[in-house]
């Protein structure tokens, strides 16, 4: 307890230098939590991806359509629970920032191989129903005010032409990690509008999804999958879906390098202003340590001392920091909108600022605590005064 | 320490320095004892070694060479941990500009010493609270260094230097940074502890009025104890 004390009259003897290191601490704290959020964020999709789903594609490009007749082939391989298509769509909703995913699918099987996304019965009814119907998820709704009813223009990008789509369906994450960003229509409606405008494009799909009924044996069946294909005009390349997301996330890997490096360097940075702010406190201390070592503590008092001041000035930092980083990346998160799809702050991102803290806090001490253990009494003793 | 044992047994102690490449001798040959119960005041110009033998005598610093017993205790023989050990269960510190803790309360200073001790809290304030009283503090146990006068600060390090009942009180010029006034208090506070507590009281000073409050006077010149 008279120890605890000793260290925090001790850490605020110097109140404005305490504050402006605290300070310090709570924005490289705070940086390095924002920072490992994006990371997190780029990773969203394929820590979100389900062990039993696959991903088929064209083996030449993901840009390369398959045939959809391809699907009752694929279904009819042992081990195939289901199969559904997707096209990725890629219009724009009035001007290219607002940038969201929209994905043309087989809707019955499709959703149901995402139990993630939450759909209210009636609501998932009204989507089947209209040919011209769209499922959006909650934050997408809620970025740019979309309610059931309303009809949302896309422009056409690699689909020509202005398309327009109907609110049938908001769809809830199963978690906060889901990714609610998204915008389904009927795959039907696509190729029907398609046949008429461009029919050598007709009858296509972008990747098929495949649920296998027996995870350990996904390796086996993309490689029948894939085996059945060979030979053909439109070969194929199966593989999971994590596998699949990450090749995505490999297009950027040296963006997300780069964060990763400056959210480390900006914890080296607050290192070196923290040493130097425990040097400084040591150096003035010189004659309290030798009065200290004079009266009969050890080494491990004054080293218990300095590491505890050290300490309490990280974690306070730290724990300031902590804090801050949920609502900022709420706030970080909304201004983003949907380009990422979920902006959450992760235990482990915490547990990583906690340990940034504590080796930042221990780092800072040593040598002023190694030199404090080794000051000569008599030498100290002559600072005093 | 047996009952004939002096506090203190110096026999031909030696202590040079380095500076730069050249040897500075500091004490040559010092040999005298101090009886408990004693008030020694040891005197001599700036630089004569009186510093230095007392730190040697209160384990600060250790000698090239010669005998050194306090308490019946080799302490050349003892390591730093040992030595420290010593020191706090055997020295009591009074120094010229008091060294008091500025973050801690005069009581907080003064249970300081008894941190080392292993006595509950509640026992090291009923010892605080003595000590303070001793040295007429009752009123400052409160009181930061900084709310106290230099009079008041040398009370508390003195209290602080008692309180764990040490074998010796070493003071190295404890009136040096006061006014007259304050300086006979704090004279006349140690002259009780020596006269009516018997504590052995070793102080090195300038100050020929401050030696008169002792009760044998040791001069030192150039390292040689002269008298």
């Amino acid at each position: 307890m008279y120890l605890l004390k000793l260290i925090l009259r001790n850490a605020l003897r110097h109140k404005l230098r305490t504050l402006l290191t605290v300070l310090g601490l709570l924005v490289a704290i705070l940086s390095f939590g924002l920072l490992q959020t994006v990371v997190d964020a780029w990773y969203t999709g394929a820590n979100s991806a389900a062990p039993d789903r696959l991903v088929t594609r064209s083996a030449v490009s993901l840009v390369v359509p398959l045939p959809v007749h391809y699907r009752d082939k694929i279904r009819a391989i042992d081990g195939v629970r289901s199969v559904a298509s997707a096209n990725w769509f890629a219009g724009v909703y009035q001007e290219p920032k607002n940038f969201f995913p929209q994905f043309a699918i087989d809707p019955a099987t499709y959703l149901a191989m995402y139990p993630e996304y939450r759909i209210h019965p009636d609501q998932l009814r009204d989507f089947m129903r209209d040919r011209k119907g769209a499922v959006v998820g909650r934050k997408l709704a809620d970025t740019y005010g979309f309610k059931l009813g309303d009809v949302v223009p896309l422009r056409g990008t690699i689909f020509a032409g202005n398309w327009e789509f109907v609110v049938r369906a908001i769809y809830e994450g199963a978690t906060p990690k889901t990714d609610t960003s998204q915008f389904f229509f009927h795959w039907e409606y696509l190729n029907e509008t398609v046949r008429t405008r461009a029919p050598q494009r007709a009858n296509q799909v972008g990747v098929f999804v495949v649920q296998v009924s027996d995870v350990s044996r996904a390796a086996e069946i993309s490689a029948t999958i894939d085996a059945q294909f060979r030979n053909s005009p439109a070969e194929t390349l199966t593989e999971t879906e994590k596998a699949f997301q990450i090749g995505f996330i490999k297009q950027t890997e040296a963006i997300v390098i780069a964060i990763r490096i400056v959210s480390f360097v900006v914890i080296f940075i607050i290192l070196a202003v923290m040493a130097n702010t425990m040097a400084m406190t040591a150096r003035e201390r010189v004659g309290e340590h030798a009065t200290l070592k004079a009266l009969g503590f050890g080494p491990g008092f004054l080293g218990g001392l300095i590491y505890g001041e050290s300490l309490t000035i990280a974690f306070a930092g730290a724990g300031l920091g902590v804090l801050l980083t949920f609502p900022v990346a709420d706030w970080f998160g909304a201004k983003m909108g949907t380009l990422f799809p979920v902006f959450e702050v992760s235990t482990e991102t915490v547990w990583l600022q906690f340990t940034c803290a504590l080796v930042v806090g221990v780092a800072a001490a040593v040598v002023p605590a190694w030199r404090a253990a080794r000051v000569r009494i008599v030498e100290g003793l002559r600072a005093v005064g | 320490m047996s009952q004939s044992a002096p506090a203190v047994a110096i026999r031909h102690l030696t202590k040079t320095y380095r500076r730069g490449g050249q040897v500075v001798p500091v004490l040559e040959d010092i040999s005298f004892d101090i009886a408990a119960g004693d008030f020694v005041a040891l005197m001599g110009p700036s630089g004569s070694g009186k510093s230095t033998l007392l730190n040697l005598i209160a384990g600060i610093d250790r000698p090239d060479s010669g005998e050194l017993r306090v308490a019946d205790v080799d302490i050349m023989q003892l390591d730093e941990a040992g030595l420290a050990d010593w020191r706090a269960r055997n020295v009591g510190f009074i120094f010229q500009f008091y060294n008091l803790m500025p973050v801690l309360t005069a009581m907080e200073n003064v249970e300081l010493p008894l941190l080392l001790t292993g006595l509950a809290a509640r026992d090291r304030r009923e010892r605080v609270e003595v000590a303070l009283g001793m040295v007429g503090l009752s009123d400052r146990m409160t009181h930061y260094p900084s709310e106290l006068s230099g009079g008041q600060q040398q009370r508390v390090a003195i209290a602080r230097a008692i309180i764990t009942d040490p074998t010796i009180l070493v003071a190295d010029e404890p009136t040096g940074d006061l006014d007259r006034a304050s300086a006979d208090d704090i004279l006349a506070l140690m002259d009780r502890l020596n006269g009516e507590l018997g504590k052995t009281i070793i102080m090195v000073t300038h100050d020929p009025h401050a030696a008169q409050r002792a009760r044998r006077t040791r001069h030192l010149e150039k390292g040689l104890l002269t008298d």
